[in-house]
């Protein structure tokens, strides 16, 4: 993957395969690390699931058994010193919290930083992907704070406009572009 | 600052949109989002596309969605077109240009680009 964002995208779909009804986002900077964070209330996953997933057999696809998602976001963190850590718990054994959170740490000073890249056009992309999930997207950095929750924009728009309308997705994509860009 | 209060205008405008919209879209765009069509770069394909159909006005007429893998990696990004009472139409390693292309040629006009099919680029 060119850019973390991508992987940001990839990763968060694997929550709505999970039939998520929230995904929290979160990026969180420091001078020298940049760490991603992608939690879900989906089905989770079986212990067994889980000790495999960064193994690329192991997958939920269909089409073919290869699935490289989990396996290059430990790739791309690990070759900056950094690490991913996933953890879960499965419907079956926790009928009312279960969900996985997934973990990446970066170095953003090492040579081989995935840079960030277009984190907008990802939130857009998995609200236009999935409009009836709540996403909760937020960016700390160390002198200010990007934040997009999708329950707000909902108390707005109602019922009868769904996330996915154009328009809204327009707004969504400026209106995040807009907090990135604005002076501190 | 991009306000609540324009998407509050947002559902206003649309309130009287919604009954119009009901039965109609019979144009689906379809543009693969699995992990080997995101890292051929299918993201920004996917955003020409929505944002391409709400400029040139086919939004009654055209929905735009994402799938997982489609089974044909090696051709990623790849744009399935379905309309109802035609063939499907696959288009291979699409891009940002290309998916303009597409709108104002196949979805405007009528008329697919057989030159990024899959037909073309075996």
């Amino acid at each position: 993957m060119k850019e973390l964002s991508l992987n940001i995208l990839d990763v968060a779909k694997n929550s709505v395969k999970a039939g998520a009804k929230n995904v929290v986002i979160s990026i969180e900077e420091t001078e020298r690390t940049l760490e991603i964070s992608i939690s879900d209330d989906g089905c989770g996953m079986t212990p067994e699931f889980l000790k495999n997933v960064a193994d690329p057999f192991c997958t939920t696809r269909t089409t073919r058994s290869v699935g490289l998602g989990i396996p290059l976001l430990k790739l791309q963190a690990e070759q900056t010193g950094g690490k991913l850590e996933i953890t879960s718990k499965h419907e079956s054994a926790h009928p009312l919290d279960h969900g996985t959170k997934t973990t990446a740490l970066f170095y953003k000073d090492h040579i081989d930083m995935t840079p960030l890249g277009d984190v907008c056009g990802s939130v857009v992309t998995l609200i236009q992907g999935s409009p009836d999930i709540d996403f909760l997207f937020v960016h700390k950095m160390p002198d200010r704070e990007v934040r997009l929750d999708t329950k707000e924009l909902r108390e707005v728009l109602g019922d009868e406009v769904p996330l996915d309308n154009p328009e809204v997705l327009m707004w969504i994509s400026e209106n995040l572009k807009e907090q990135y860009h604005e002076v501190s | 600052m991009k306000s609540l209060a324009e998407l509050a205008a947002i559902r206003e405008k649309m309130k009287d949109r919604v009954v119009l919209r009901e039965g109609q879209g019979d144009i689906r765009v379809v543009v693969g989002m699995a992990t080997c069509g995101i890292a051929a770069g299918a993201r920004p394909v996917l955003s020409a596309f929505v944002e391409g159909v709400a400029n040139a006005g086919l939004s009654d007429k055209v929905t735009v969605t994402q799938t997982g893998c489609i089974g044909i990696c090696q051709y990623e990004p790849v744009v399935e077109v379905f309309e109802s009472g035609k063939e499907k139409v696959t288009y291979v390693k699409m891009t940002a240009d290309k998916a303009k292309e597409v709108i104002e040629k196949h979805l405007k006009g009528g008329s697919p680009v057989a030159e990024y099919t899959i037909g073309q680029n075996q």
